[in-house]
This record gives C-alpha cells, sequence and structure tokens, in this order.
C-alpha cells in the first residue's frame, strides 16, 4: 500500500498535478481513514456457498436521475438498468461466463447465412398480471425501439433488424439487413426487455413484466421498491424476499451508507477510498474487470491528424502503466489503442502491447516531417472521473518527446454535444460492449454516428462486413485479429485505459463467488443472483 | 387596519408580477445554455435522427414564443404540464417533494428559531460575559464553515462513530411520523447550525440597542423584573428587525438547501431543480422556480405585515 501511494506521489510529482489538489485529496483520505478506522464491531461473518432464500437487498446506487423513466428505451444509467432487470427478462441472458444462455427464449437457431433467426419461446411463462407470455408480446417489445420516431436508446443496437415477426404463438423471427452471428447477444441488450402487449403496442407504462420481482414502487431519482414475485419461472434464482434501490448520487454519502449499514451494496465507489473500505472487515470490494474503456479521440479527417505518423507519435507518447496507477489506482487494465478489452473472447492475443517510448514517437514526429509538435487537447471529467487529470499526466509524458499538448479544460454541460467529434483532440469513453462487431460497428465504422475518430479505413470496413455473417469462429476470429491490428497502427483513438467497475458489499449479503464479465453488480442482475449470507 | 389590507392587496399583486418577471427569466436563461433536453437526455449517444425525432415529439421545434405561450396558457388553467423527460405530470413529480422539503423547513425552523430568540436573549442579557463570547464565537464558526462540512461531522459523529442516527434519509412511503423525525434530524440539525447565528445576532443586537434606552433604565429603577423588562419592554420593541431576519432565514430553508438535501440523500425540490436544468426539462425547472420565488414573496410579504402590525406608530399613522 505505503509503496503504491509513494508510486502516485511521484506520479503526480512528474505530471505536475497541482500540489493544492493533491493536498486536498490527501486530505479527504485522511479524513475518511479516521472514521473508518473508529469502526463498526466486528464480527466474523462466513461466507455460505448455498442459497438462503427470504430477506432484503439494499443497494445505494450512482445513476439514478429524477428524469428517469419505466420507459425501456429511456434507460440510460446504472439505477434503471439493475431495477429493471428484476423486473423483467429478455429473450437471452448473459451468463457469468460471458456467453449468452436462454432465458425467455427456450432456444435459437439462425440461416447459414445468419440474416434470419428464429427464437422459439420458453411455455408457461407469465406475466405479474397474470397474462401468458406469447409471440406477440415479444414483437411488440422489439418494435418499441424500432421506426422512425423512436427515440430509444437501444435504436441502434437494432440496426440491423429489417422486420420481426411472430411464427405462431412461440416463435419470433428476426429478418436481418445483413448477418449477424452474434444477433443472440444482441437481444441480451437490458433494454430489449420483454413487457405485455397492449393495443398494439408494447406497455411500458404499466412496469408489469416476467422477472423475478415484481414493481411495488418507483420514484425517478429517489427510490425503487421490488418484491419477489411468488410464481417466478426461472429455477434456483431471486432468493431477496424484497429489494429496495436508493438513488445516491453523491459518494460520500454512498460509503456513508453502506459503513453505517443502511444499505447492503453500494456502486461506483470513489476509488480514492477504496484502500480504507477495503480494511473493513464487514466489507467486500467487488471488481468487474470489463470492456469499459477510455480514449483520447484524434480525428483522423482534421488537417492535424490525418497524417497516421503524428497519430503514432501521440500513440507511443503515453505512460499506460502510469494512468493506470494514478488516474485508476490500478483498478483497470491497460489498453494498447484499439477496444477490445484483455480477457475477452475476442483479444488478439498475440499483438504486442504498445508501450511508452519517446524516442519512437520522436521518430515518427521526424516521419512527419516536423521536430516537434502543439496539438490542444479538449478535455472534461464528463468523458469520465479524472480524465482532465489523466489529460495533465499526459502532457507531462508527451513533452520527453518533444510533443506540447495544450489542455483545455471544458464544461461538463454539453462536452459531448458541442466538443466532442467536433474538435480535433478530446477526451472521451466507453461503455461495456458484448460482442467485438457491436463495439467496432458502432465506434470505428465508416460513417458510423458515433465514429468518434472520423476513420475511414476500406480494409477495416471490408473485414467488419465479412466478419458479422460469418459463422465460422476460427475464421471470424482471424478477422477480428487483423481489425484489432488495423485499429492499434492506423486508427485514430489512443486507448491507454480499461476501467473496472468497482462496487462494494456487505457481508450480509452473498454471492456464488463468480460475478459476470460484463456490466457491473454481477451483470446488472444481483438482484435475483445474490442472497442474504 | 385599513391600511393593512390594502398594504397586502398591493404586495400580492406585485408579487403576481414579480413570478411572471421571473418565469420569462427563467425561460430565457434555460434557453441560453448550450443543448436542449434532446441533447442532454441522448448524451454521448445523441445521433442527429435521434434528436429530431426527440424534439419533434416534445415539439421543441416550435418558436420559443409559443412554447411559453402554451406553457403559462396551462399554468393559468391549473396545469403545470408534463416534465419533458420522463412524460410524468409535473404536479405529480413535485407533489412528495415539496411536502419532504417543507417538512424538513419545518422542523429546522422548529428547532432553529426558538433557539435562536432564546441564545440572542440570553446573549443580550449577559453581554460581553464568556458565555456571549462563547455563544458568539461558535455560533459565527458554524456560519462559516460550508454546510456540507457541517453535515460530514455531524455524520461522522452521529452516524459513524456513535451509530445513533442513519447517514442517509430514506423517507420510504409510509413511514411513521417517528421513523421520518429520526431520519430528518441530522438534516435539521444542519440546517439549524447554518441559520441559528443570523438570527440570534439579530435578536441580541436589537435587544441590546434597546436594553441601553432610558425607559427601560427607568423600568429598571421601578425594580420591575429582569424577564418582565425582556418580553414586556424590550422585546415587542425588537421585533420589526427580527421578524424580517427570521423571514429571510425561513425562505433560506426553502429555497437554499440543495447541498444539504444531496449530502443527505433527502429526497426534497432542490434534487429535482438541479436534475431538471442538467436535463434542461424546462417545464420542470419552471415549476420549482415559481414555487421558490412564491416562498420567497410570501415570507417577505409576511414579513413585512407583521412589522408593521408590531409598530403602533406604523399601524396608527397620524393624518
Amino acid at each position: 500500500m505505503s509503496d503504491n501511494n509513494n508510486k502516485i506521489t511521484q506520479a503526480m510529482h512528474d505530471s505536475g498535478l497541482p500540489r493544492r489538489d493533491f493536498l486536498k485529496y490527501s486530505a479527504t483520505a485522511a479524513a475518511i481513514a479516521g472514521a473508518f478506522s473508529l469502526g463498526l464491531p466486528l464480527h466474523g461473518w462466513a461466507e455460505e456457498a448455498t442459497p438462503k432464500a427470504g430477506g432484503v437487498l439494499r443497494m445505494g446506487l450512482a445513476g439514478g436521475s429524477t428524469t428517469d423513466s419505466r420507459d425501456p428505451g429511456s434507460w440510460s444509467d446504472t439505477f434503471t438498468f439493475v431495477g429493471f432487470s428484476a423486473v423483467y427478462n429478455t429473450l437471452s441472458e448473459i451468463s457469468v461466463d460471458g456467453t449468452a444462455i436462454p432465458e425467455l427464449a427456450e432456444r435459437w437457431e439462425s440461416s447459414p447465412d445468419a440474416r434470419i433467426w428464429t427464437f422459439t419461446l420458453r411455455q408457461g411463462v407469465t406475466f405479474h398480471n397474470g397474462k401468458t407470455l406469447d409471440a406477440g408480446d415479444v414483437v411488440a417489445s422489439i418494435q418499441h425501439h424500432l421506426g422512425d420516431k423512436s427515440t430509444s436508446a437501444a435504436k441502434t443496437v437494432l440496426g440491423d433488424v429489417a422486420k420481426v415477426q411472430a411464427q405462431g404463438n412461440d416463435a419470433v423471427v428476426f429478418v436481418l439487413h445483413s448477418g449477424n452471428a452474434d444477433f443472440a447477444y444482441v437481444v441480451a441488450d437490458y433494454h430489449l426487455v420483454i413487457m405485455p402487449a397492449k393495443d398494439g403496442g408494447a406497455d411500458w407504462q404499466a412496469g408489469v413484466g416476467t422477472g423475478g420481482y415484481r414493481l411495488k414502487g418507483f420514484e425517478p431519482g429517489v427510490r425503487m421498491d421490488l418484491e419477489r414475485s411468488p410464481d417466478y419461472w426461472k429455477a434456483g434464482r431471486a432468493h431477496f424476499a424484497s429489494a429496495e434501490l436508493l438513488a445516491i448520487a453523491d459518494g460520500a454519502a454512498r460509503v456513508n451508507a453502506l459503513v453505517t449499514g443502511q444499505v447492503d451494496v453500494i456502486n461506483k465507489v470513489d476509488l480514492k477510498t477504496v484502500a480504507l473500505l477495503k480494511r473493513n472487515p464487514n466489507l467486500v470490494i467487488e471488481e468487474t474487470k470489463g470492456a469499459q474503456h477510455y480514449t483520447f479521440p484524434m480525428l483522423t479527417d482534421s488537417q492535424q491528424f490525418q497524417d497516421n505518423n503524428i497519430r503514432l507519435a501521440l500513440k507511443h507518447a503515453i505512460n499506460r502503466e502510469t494512468l493506470l496507477a494514478s488516474v485508476l489506482y490500478g483498478y483497470g487494465q491497460i489498453g494498447n489503442d484499439h477496444p477490445i478489452q484483455p480477457g475477452s473472447r475476442f483479444i488478439n492475443s498475440a499483438l504486442e502491447q504498445r508501450g511508452y517510448d519517446p524516442d519512437k514517437a520522436r521518430f515518427y514526429l521526424r516521419q512527419a516531417g516536423v521536430d516537434s509538435l502543439k496539438v490542444r487537447l479538449q478535455a472534461s471529467d464528463a468523458a469520465y472521473t479524472g480524465a482532465v487529470d489523466a489529460s495533465v499526466l499526459f502532457k507531462e509524458q508527451a513533452r520527453q518527446a518533444g510533443i506540447d499538448i495544450d489542455v483545455v479544460r471544458e464544461p461538463a454541460d454539453g462536452f459531448f454535444s458541442n466538443v466532442w467529434m467536433k474538435q480535433p483532440f478530446t477526451t472521451s469513453f466507453w461503455y461495456s460492449s458484448l460482442t467485438a462487431d457491436r463495439m467496432f460497428s458502432i465506434g470505428y465504422a465508416k460513417g458510423a454516428a458515433w465514429n468518434e475518430t472520423h476513420w475511414d479505413n476500406a480494409r477495416f470496413n471490408q473485414l467488419l462486413n465479412a466478419a458479422r455473417g460469418e459463422m465460422n469462429a476460427p475464421l471470424r476470429q482471424e478477422m477480428y485479429n487483423e481489425m484489432q491490428a488495423l485499429c492499434r497502427d492506423e486508427g485514430g483513438a489512443i486507448v491507454p485505459l480499461f476501467a473496472s467497475s468497482v462496487a462494494a458489499r456487505s457481508k450480509r449479503v452473498a454471492h456464488g463467488g463468480l460475478t459476470a464479465p460484463y456490466g457491473e453488480l454481477d451483470g446488472l442482475r444481483l438482484i435475483e443472483r445474490w442472497w442474504q449470507a | 387596519m385599513n391600511s393593512l389590507c390594502k398594504l397586502l392587496l398591493q404586495r400580492l399583486a406585485l408579487g403576481l408580477l414579480s413570478l411572471f418577471a421571473v418565469s420569462v427569466i427563467i425561460f430565457l436563461a434555460v434557453g441560453m445554455l448550450p443543448g436542449d433536453v434532446a441533447q442532454a437526455m441522448l448524451g454521448q449517444a445523441a445521433t442527429p435522427e435521434t434528436v429530431a425525432a426527440f424534439r419533434a415529439q416534445l415539439g421543441l421545434d416550435l418558436p420559443p414564443l409559443t412554447r411559453f405561450g402554451h406553457w403559462a396558457w396551462q399554468l393559468l388553467h391549473g396545469d403545470l404540464g408534463l416534465s419533458l423527460a420522463n412524460q410524468r405530470p409535473i404536479a405529480e413529480l413535485i407533489g412528495a417533494r415539496l411536502g419532504n422539503t417543507f417538512t424538513l423547513a419545518l422542523l429546522a425552523a422548529l428547532v432553529s428559531v426558538p433557539a435562536a430568540l432564546l441564545l440572542g436573549m440570553l446573549a443580550a442579557l449577559y453581554r460581553n460575559s464568556w458565555f456571549d463570547r462563547l455563544l458568539n464565537t461558535s455560533a459565527l464558526s458554524a456560519v462559516s464553515f460550508p454546510e456540507f462540512f457541517v453535515a460530514y461531522i455531524l455524520i461522522l459523529v452521529f452516524a459513524v462513530k456513535l451509530n445513533w442516527l442513519p447517514s442517509i434519509s430514506n423517507l420510504a412511503p409510509g413511514a411513521s411520523f417517528a421513523e421520518v423525525l429520526e431520519r430528518s434530524l441530522l438534516p435539521v440539525l444542519t440546517l439549524s447550525l447554518v441559520v441559528i447565528a443570523q438570527m440570534m445576532r439579530m435578536t441580541r443586537a436589537a435587544l441590546i440597542n434597546l436594553l441601553a434606552s432610558p425607559y427601560i433604565e427607568m423600568a429598571r429603577l421601578k425594580g420591575i423584573s429582569q424577564a418582565r423588562i425582556i418580553f414586556h419592554h424590550a422585546l415587542p420593541n425588537a421585533l420589526a428587525p427580527i421578524i424580517n431576519v427570521v423571514a429571510l432565514n425561513l425562505a433560506y430553508l426553502v429555497v437554499g438547501v440543495v447541498v444539504v438535501e444531496v449530502v443527505f440523500v433527502y429526497p426534497g425540490l432542490g434534487q429535482l431543480l438541479v436534475d431538471s436544468v442538467a436535463k434542461r426539462d424546462i417545464p420542470v425547472v419552471q415549476a420549482c422556480s415559481l414555487i421558490f420565488a412564491a416562498t420567497y414573496i410570501l415570507l417577505n410579504t409576511t414579513a413585512d405585515v407583521l412589522s408593521i402590525a408590531s409598530n403602533p406608530r406604523l399601524m396608527h399613522p397620524k393624518g
């Protein structure tokens, strides 16, 4: 710990992070350390591996807003994701090993070109209002997100879907514009919950689902109350008798609520205090090494960055290890300038990790015909907490390579509408994406709405299309390997860090020992997967 | 009495005018912020087509004057409209939170006003003693710290260390009054510490001023008891400035408690206002602002009326 602290102090020294800020953080940390050392009575809570029924699960979650609604198309943060994941089910579910397994669909098959997908529904599943699930409900629920007038957050996820129709009462057929071998993963998206059909549309207002818990009350931005549905169809799930979600926006308030025992689980633990929380014997830190990553996008069609040598110079001028230690306090993994996270089933493990190499950076600058470089980096903490600090660290590291980065702090308000993808060099982040195809399609394909570097690489785009419909797994992996190399060596984004989601739970609640690799809090499904100890 | 009624009506009419002005200013101010509700709701995920669909759905593509007119017309019919962000009726959105905010303000007022008046009187009576100095120093210290600091110190002591009180105000629906009281105690205490100082010092200053005047001297010479001098002779004449300060602080308890709400996760109106500004949800911002403005106007009017009522020279002007 002290070693780690020294490293951080050193890093801040090297980076010239304002000393006042550093002192401020240290003081806060000391105050909180004091708070914890005062301590609670020390009980030895033994973890039990077998689920126990009953009890209440109380969560204090960041990411709840008074503007939240019951409409699945509007869900945009953890609070609604987690709460409604307990109320509803999706066609497929992502298991703790990261693969898609049947949920409301009992099985699925696709045409050889992966263009037509047929999902056969599970029999005897009922909604909380007593209605039996049939194909009409699924079609209405999916169509809720489609169409020109849709404002759904899942509209782009379903961009491939040409039409969706019922086949009898028990099967649903999706016809795609082009083949997508990962489509079973697409329908596991937390927005694509199955609601009962009503008057030709999906009835989202009622809050009635097929999930393990009924919606008892929902006050946006304040709380959600759930109670176990007595006739849940899924065996071995939904152990708690009820669940209570509290929206707690303030990080210190979340930690206080957990430490004083008013909630059992919190998410987004302030990384500055994790080390202190770890000392509390009643608490467990839950780290999910996910696909969430931070980027510095450079617009490849801007005058400044159109030369790939300039982009490569900057990619070599950043010290990823230092950033990991000082911005994420070690809670994450370093990136290799492509968006596939280490440990993913899609990762190109043969690709060499790029390191901090100022000499090489200078070499690329000379290749570009310049001796030194001056660029403006428009940074904002809207991208992620610590984005401005990371930018300042980057500035100091790049100086060694003769690159002068002028860090401009932009207001968080409106950053993504007014600065990101409009200015040549900015800060950005990406949430988890279940599949390589989705990540590449939304962030790197030519013309994609969020192609944040305006990248247009013919070979990459060709591979992307070919891989999407390729059902031969080894062949597909080869294509993904090449695409990762292309991103790394020719792309416009510097991807220095993959950030873990860090949550904390009290030993009053337990889980099976392994949690899902995608999405925080056991793939957002802790309510139905965890139990009281 | 007639003059009082006239004043009251005048003030209320002026108040309505102020409310109108406030709503126009808020509408223009929120309009000047970068982005709109469609972009704010969709965030990083905003594609031009989705944003356009969103705007059309909410009628944001109409000219500002039309939107304002429509909103004002609805308001005159007693309809606050729907939230742009989640389509819920604003009256429903505000209802419970307004109750929470007023409960918190009321509880804080019940603690802080009597405490401030009593302490102010004691400080005036024993002025320049060690008691007076101690009171002044601690009151000024409490008011000088930022609210969140006071709040965190209270949490540290009463929630983390002693474990007597909850660190967050989890106001579950159907909670009993005792539960509400227990869960609101720390925020109430924080707010009280913040507002007591000003009221106490004003009471002290007003009383000291009076206690030095000749008629109090006369009363003392006549041998009237200390309590009677304070309550019967001094206090009524000191009421006007005290009432004004109390009204100002009460208004603050309703409109200025966002930070305390955040720290204690208290579901009040302030948090709703902040969220709505962040999401550019203009109708909700308008509704909250109107409530806040109305609170200010009503409390100030009440203070003026009471000051006049407590002063016979103003109540019965000659000629």
